[in-house]
């Protein structure tokens, strides 16, 4: 039979006939002529008019002819509402029908007619379905619950239907179960504070085992909807995972992807030394590897989300690189996408491989994948320093290829690349500006205006080159605008005595002949900068700039946590949270990642982020309430001090000092119960005005400036989402600093700060002489967190025990170009539950290039976990600008205290006690202590002599030690006369300590 | 979920429209014509996004489908339906095709109404949905109640791909082992990347409801059983596809997907692959490996510019597979600058051509025994261009066909298992073949 036919009636008066043949006598025609009808609506003319006449064709037992009027019915009810009451009769008598299939069909049909009148008639038939003794009928009533819900939500509340529909998650048919949790859900995300979708270990025990037995498409709606379920604990985590772990062998890319978003999420319950940990790692490379097989568009899909998962858990696929290598016949859009995980799976070990690649690809004909491999080598020499070199000779190949987009992206990235490497990489300048004439894109004359103003004084003909840009200034961009006005200004800066005339002529492009707002105050300012104070000018413009960070395009941590929680959806194909893009209410409810929690730990520790995942997930989270998600998932921290249990005003207020007041934005958002702090935010000195330039409003153009010359490769989603905190603070900050600022940065705020951190170095030392006669022995400062990974904020520090209080001795110093205010510190769990005593105290804020030294006095009463090594301790520290993670490991005797010294019975009794297996031997090598002295120098630090003998000339001293948790580790110290070499054995009930201890006696003995 | 479905032909009309959601309005249709099939670029994503309104496409011949919605969809499953989508549209009236959705669009909307509700996909299996929906319309009036109520059981049912009461006289079973061996080779015959991906085709003509059991030389299974000291008693009914039984030789799999029958819970728990089989062809398991893969050829490349007017390539292709075997359908092609103007080509065996429309040599050879080698020469002739811009110098690509499984995967046995009727195991007649294929097999030059 061919339908074609019915497409191609053009003809005038086609109503009429149409009208003349659904009233047909003859069944065939009735048939032909609704098919006639149903075509020219697919096409879309409006044959609305002959509704009654195909209402009228409804009444029939041809079920072809019955599903052709019903399709009609969903199309035109809507516009025509009283008659479609028409066929309202028809309806309920086929849902009594005794054929199943018509009984579904007719229930199917009605919900997606959305006309008021008949939904009231359409309830009774539906409370019967629901019941019905057909899983087919069942299960399409489900559904049909949902549409209701969609044209009326008040009716299907006061009829009881999502009772019904609650009920039938315990249906005995799979498919059934599946479509209630679909209409249960969706119901569910139009009521984000109702209880509808009660999921408790035994609801998810029933979806569970619907799992294994449902279609594909109902084992993806459980699996949505298990994404949504926060377990209890670490242990009911591991036993969903272990039962979906097996969808990820499903030929279904979506099952696939559903299961990686569940283990994904509830992964982040697990303890990471958990070998069932590992294990689910392991498992899930292979499977996202296999997406990369499916057709192009799910392969793409696929990508966007392994971009995701690369960036929350690098260790999944860090050995897959090849798979990411583009063919030759890709679709773009998959090229494009592999690119990017290739850059973020990047490393040392793969670095010569990508390169070649690259270096591939940037010869291919898309002009947007060149570009984008052209700008991937750039990154790669950012992201491996070992690869920097190699990045750039490979760069200059492809600029002497001199095709023209292939340059210009070029010079972009190696301006990042100085940026990066400052001062190493100069001598490629000449064959930079040798290519200054092709370059006709803004951002490329941008860059290359950078290089030549920031390296001026090894350019001979800077001024020239300069001048030339000059001659249509006009014409050229914004960006590019300001580049030259700021590169002259530093050019003159540098070569004061040649360039008087170019930096007059730009200054007067710039105020006088420019109406862009932007411009002409930047030349304002550089104008009063200059004719005031020259000194203070330099002191600004060629300031040494904050370094750039490796990852520029990396996803903002909270924004990730919700896109992985939304992993195989639209969000995660467009990197949006769906507010993003979905209207109304849908959607808004923002998802998160579940803290880590340890079996029956989680809920005594206070847990800001813990609390907000948990038990509120409804609660629009603002900026700062996140940021202590992100460290509730990484470290299992909150944003208060340890010692409090959530961020009270008054914490806030002791924290943060004075500065609470002008600290900017994070602070005022975080208490957000306290007007006074949010009116402060909007500084005036923010509203640029180009009169007399007062000190502070010179340093707020100085951020400005500062930013431009940031301007690495920009990423506009990342900085969209990046919360503004940064600008805030700093703009903030300003009045209170700006007076010292802009006359003597360096000077002034150092001489504030120093004595009071210097006061309380004192204080601590002073109680640190009182307690020990020997001095416990602290290891050097080493540090801890470079400047480069910080943002500029650099941390040194070492640990050490005075007077019975172990301290953790931190510098801080900031390296960057702005202010730092509201130091915070937390530390992860850790083996001997370390946490800070009271709160970091930074009293003042942080200016460049300062530095302060403080004293945190350490607890062991925090929570615990086993770390690897074991005095291995993570800590976080914030700031205005952002939060830091750092690692650093702790002498463990600290650790040893004051009353460790054993009776000698006990002793004896003890180490008998204890099995040879915990039993284990070193040696410490080139020690010229005798046994007197090394015994003393132990003692200092709490390890005790408790009897020494003397056997053939060789001294064996006996020691106990105490640790702050109860362990005792006993040790026996053989020391030969003579023999620079002693060999100690050490005896413990908890033998993994014996390392550590170990490293101490080396570490005392030595110094 | 899906608020609405579309299909278009090549000119952006109309062919289906069938809307889920209210909020998906009739300008939709439009919205996606205009923006994407009439867009003078190159589709630059299978998900576009206009008005706050997504749309999913996939393109089959010169028809586009169209999923449409304003909701957080999972965009995995809507392109799975679609695909699925297209699968059930072919299994009913073969090619998608403008003039074949014109002839079937009743069915096609019957089949939209049924296998999606309310944008959320139902069942989709060509097998149960043909027992109620069929090109003559629909069955189902002359039905008598246990048929349709064996109807809706099987739509809804766990088996949903297998309908009771399928006899065949003579119960047999074909499987292919189909392989496909993809290649990323440097010009100087590194390999960059290489992987098989390959699929599991079974048709089962057997009688009931049999259960079936798979095994292979997977080499974590032959692990097990050499371990546990039992000799696995499956081994000895060999399909004698592929020579020899004993667990030698095993294979790596990287990863395995299962068609739905499978039961994937004891697949992850005990790593045996049991199903009841739906009838007729189907896909039984897609693998893919990465480790001890067999490259059925070598290409080597060495091109060599000869001054700016000339080219001069030679091509050397060596099979390394046994002696005994043949590929078959073998196909080189080698890419030409776009500025040739006369190409000469000398080859030892097969037929070598220039293709000018394809900017390519084509060189094909009908059969080609293992371990043997052959060659290709030729001379390019280049218009002088004053194109700044080098030849990006696309690889060289292969095509073949050889009668042996490139992973070295070996099916060890399929026994069946039906209790309720009286045929065993050794009853039923069984089949094996292997065909390897190349994938993208490329050699960069």
């Amino acid at each position: 039979m061919t339908d074609s036919k019915y497409f191609t009636t053009t003809k005038k008066g086609e109503i009429f006939e149409l009208k003349a043949e659904l009233n047909s006598d003859k069944k065939e025609k009735k048939k032909e002529a609704v098919k006639k009808v149903i075509a020219s609506m697919t096409v879309g003319k409006d044959v609305s008019a002959l509704f009654p006449d195909v209402v009228n064709c409804m009444q029939t037992d041809n079920l072809e002819l019955k599903k052709l009027v019903y399709l009609y019915l969903m199309n035109y009810a809507k516009s025509q509402p009283d008659m479609a009451i028409m066929a309202v009769n028809t309806f309920v008598k086929d849902c009594e029908d005794p054929n199943p299939l018509i009984r579904a069909l007719a229930v199917r049909t009605m919900g997606c007619i959305r006309v008021d009148k008949i939904t009231e008639y359409l309830c009774e038939p539906l409370r019967k379905c629901l019941k019905d003794e057909d899983p087919y009928v069942r299960k399409t009533a489900a559904v049909c619950v949902a549409k209701l819900h969609d044209i009326n939500a008040q009716l299907v509340e006061d009829q009881g239907f999502l009772d019904t529909l609650k009920d039938l998650i315990s249906d005995s048919n799979p498919m059934v179960v599946a479509n209630a949790v679909a209409a249960l859900s969706e119901i569910a995300e139009s009521h984000p504070n109702s209880n509808l979708l009660d999921l408790n270990p035994q609801s998810i025990n029933k979806l569970l085992t619907a799992l294994n037995e449902c279609t594909e498409w109902g084992q993806i709606f459980i699996l949505d909807c298990l994404a949504n379920y926060t377990p209890r604990d670490d242990r009911e985590s591991q036993s969903i995972c272990e039962r979906v772990t097996p969808r990820l062998s499903h030929a279904n890319s979506a099952v696939v992807l559903s299961a990686v978003k569940v283990l994904m999420k509830f992964m982040e319950m697990l303890p990471k030394d958990l070998d069932y940990y590992g294990t689910l790692l392991k498992k899930l490379a292979p499977p996202l590897v296999t997406l990369l097989s499916a057709e192009p568009e799910l392969q793409y899909v696929a990508l966007r989300n392994i971009n995701l998962i690369v960036q929350k858990r690098p260790e999944i696929l860090k050995h897959e690189m090849k798979v990411f290598f583009v063919k030759y016949n890709d679709p773009i859009y998959v090229k494009l996408e592999k690119l990017d995980i290739m850059i973020r799976l990047a490393s040392q070990a793969n670095i010569a491989q990508v390169l070649a690649e690259l270096k591939e690809y940037a010869t291919e004909v898309d002009v947007d994948f060149v570009r984008k491999a052209v700008r991937a080598i750039g990154r790669c020499a950012i992201k491996v320093e070992q690869s920097a070199e190699r990045c750039v000779s490979t760069l200059l190949d492809l600029i002497q290829t001199k095709v023209n987009y292939v340059v210009q992206e070029a010079i972009v990235v190696i301006k990042d690349i100085f940026r990066k490497y400052p001062n190493k990489y100069e001598s490629v300048i000449a064959t930079l500006c040798e290519n200054l004439d092709s370059l006709d894109e803004p951002e490329a004359r941008a860059a290359m205006i950078w290089i030549v103003g920031e390296y001026a004084e090894r350019i001979d003909n800077a001024d020239e080159l300069l001048e030339s840009f000059l001659e249509g200034f006009h014409d050229e961009s914004t960006q590019v605008q300001l580049q030259l006005l700021t590169a002259i200004v530093k050019l003159f800066l540098k070569k004061p005595t040649e360039t008087q005339e170019l930096v007059q002529q730009v200054l007067s492009l710039a105020t006088q002949d420019s109406d862009n707002p932007d411009l002409r105050d930047r030349g304002y300012i550089y104008w009063r900068l200059l004719s005031t104070d020259p000194v203070a000018a330099k002191e600004v413009v060629l300031a040494e700039k904050p370094l750039i960070s490796e990852e520029t395009d990396l996803i903002e941590p909270t924004l990730l946590e919700e896109l992985i929680c939304h992993i195989g959806t639209l969000a995660s194909v467009y990197h949006k949270p769906p507010s993003a893009f979905v209207e109304g209410s849908r959607g808004v409810m923002h998802k998160r990642l579940p803290a880590r929690t340890g079996s029956g730990e989680g809920t005594e520790c206070p847990d800001v982020g813990n609390a907000a995942g948990g038990s509120a997930p409804e609660a629009a989270p603002s900026i700062i309430p996140s940021q202590g998600d992100l460290l509730g998932d990484l470290l299992n921290l909150d944003l208060a001090p340890p010692t409090t249990t959530g961020p009270t005003p008054s914490t806030s207020g002791m924290q943060m000092g004075g500065m609470d007041l002008l600290g900017g934005g994070l602070d005022s958002l975080m208490d957000e119960s306290e007007p006074p702090h949010v009116p402060l935010q909007t500084d005036p000195p923010q509203s640029p005005s180009p009169q007399p330039p007062s000190p502070v409003y010179t340093h707020t153009d100085y951020t400005y400036t500062d930013y431009s010359h940031t301007d690495s490769p920009p990423d506009h989603s990342s900085t969209e989402h990046s919360p503004p905190a940064e600008l805030g603070g700093d703009i903030g900050g300003s009045p209170a600093m700006g007076a010292g600022f802009g006359a003597a940065p360096t000077v002034m705020p150092a001489s504030l700060n120093a004595p009071v951190g210097g006061g309380l170095g004192d204080l601590f030392d002073l109680g640190g002489g009182v307690g020990m006669p020997m001095g416990a022995y602290i290891p050097p400062k080493t540090v801890w967190l470079p400047a480069m990974k910080a943002k500029g904020l650099e941390i040194s520090g070492t640990f050490a025990r005075r007077a019975g209080v172990i301290q953790m001795e931190l510098v801080l110093t900031n390296k960057a170009m702005s202010v730092m205010t509201d130091f915070a510190i937390q530390f992860n769990r850790n083996s001997f539950g370390l946490a800070p005593a009271g709160p970091l105290q930074v009293l003042t804020p942080l200016g460049p290039n300062q530095t302060i030294e403080v004293s945190l006095p350490l607890s062991t009463v925090g929570p615990v976990m086993k770390m690897d090594p074991l005095n291995n301790l993570q800590v976080a520290v914030k700031n205005n600008i952002d939060v830091f993670y750092f690692s650093c490991q702790y002498p463990i005797s600290m650790l040893f205290v004051e009353d460790g010294k054993m009776e000698r019975q006990v002793f004896l009794a003890t180490w008998k006690d204890i099995p040879n297996d915990n039993e284990s031997q070193f040696q410490i090598q080139d020690c010229h202590l005798n046994s007197e002295a090394a015994s003393n120098k132990l003692q200092g630090s709490n390890i005790f002599t408790i009897a020494k003998r003397t056997v053939e000339g060789q001294d064996m001293l006996y020691m106990s030690i105490k640790l702050s948790n109860g362990i005792w580790v006993l040790a026996e110290l053989k020391v030969q006369a003579g023999n620079p070499n002693y060999t100690i054995s050490l005896k413990c009930r908890a033998p993994e300590v014996s390392q550590c201890v170990f490293q101490c006696y080396e570490a005392v003995l030595k110094n | 979920m899906i608020g609405g479905l579309f299909i278009y032909n090549h000119k952006g009309e109309v062919l289906i429209s069938r809307v889920y959601r209210d909020d998906i309005g009739r300008n939709a249709v439009d919205a996606f014509r205009v923006n994407v099939i009439h867009a003078r670029q190159q589709v630059r994503s299978p998900v576009t996004n206009i008005a706050r309104t997504s749309f999913f496409h996939v393109k089959r011949s010169n028809i586009w489908l169209a999923a449409v919605t304003k909701q957080n969809v999972n965009a995995a499953m809507v392109f799975e339906f679609l695909y699925k989508m297209c699968d059930v549209m072919a299994s009913y009236f073969g090619k998608i095709s403008e003039e074949n959705i014109k002839n079937n669009f009743v069915l096609i909307y019957e089949l939209l109404d049924e296998i999606l509700d309310f944008g959320y996909p139902q069942n989709s299996e060509t097998g149960s949905l043909k027992t109620f929906i069929t090109q003559q319309g629909i069955k189902g009036q002359h039905q008598t109640k246990e048929e349709q109520s064996q109807i809706t059981s099987q739509v809804t049912g766990q088996i949903g791909w297998r309908r009771e009461g399928i006899k065949y006289r003579r119960n047999e079973l074909f499987l292919d082992v189909l392989e496909s061996v993809n290649l990323l080779m440097s010009p100087q015959g590194q390999v960059l990347s290489a992987h098989v991906s390959g699929r599991v085709v079974m048709k089962s003509y057997l009688s009931g409801m049999p259960e079936c059991k798979f095994g292979m030389n997977d080499k974590i299974i032959i692990d097990k059983a050499g371990k546990g000291g039992v000799t696995n008693e499956a081994g000895k009914s060999d399909l004698g596809g592929g020579g020899s039984t004993s667990g030698k030789q095993s294979i790596a799999i990287d990863d395995c997907t299962f068609n739905q029958c499978v039961r994937l819970s004891k697949f992850d728990s005990e790593r045996s692959i049991s199903f009841i089989p739906p009838d007729g062809e189907y896909e039984l398991m897609r693998y893919r490996t990465t480790k001890d893969i067999i490259l059925p050829f070598r290409v080597i490349p060495l091109v060599r510019e000869v001054g700016r007017t000339k080219l001069e390539v030679k091509v050397v292709i060596k099979s390394n597979f046994k002696p005994s075997l043949l590929a078959q359908k073998i196909e080189v092609r080698i890419p030409t600058p776009l500025n040739t103007s006369g190409v000469q080509v000398i080859c030892m065996k097969g037929k070598a051509k220039y293709k000018a429309s394809e900017n390519a040599i084509v060189w094909k050879i009908k059969r080609m025994a293992g371990m043997k080698e052959s060659q290709i020469s030729a001379e390019i002739e280049l218009l002088p261009t004053n194109d700044k811009k080098k030849w990006a110098r696309p690889p060289i690509s292969m095509n073949f066909e050889v009668p042996f499984a490139p992973s070295g995967l070996k099916v060890r046995y399929l026994k069946v298992f039906e209790s309720k009727l009286n045929y065993s195991d050794h009853d039923v007649i069984k089949w094996v073949r292997y065909i390897g294929r190349s994938g993208i097999y490329e050699t960069r030059c």
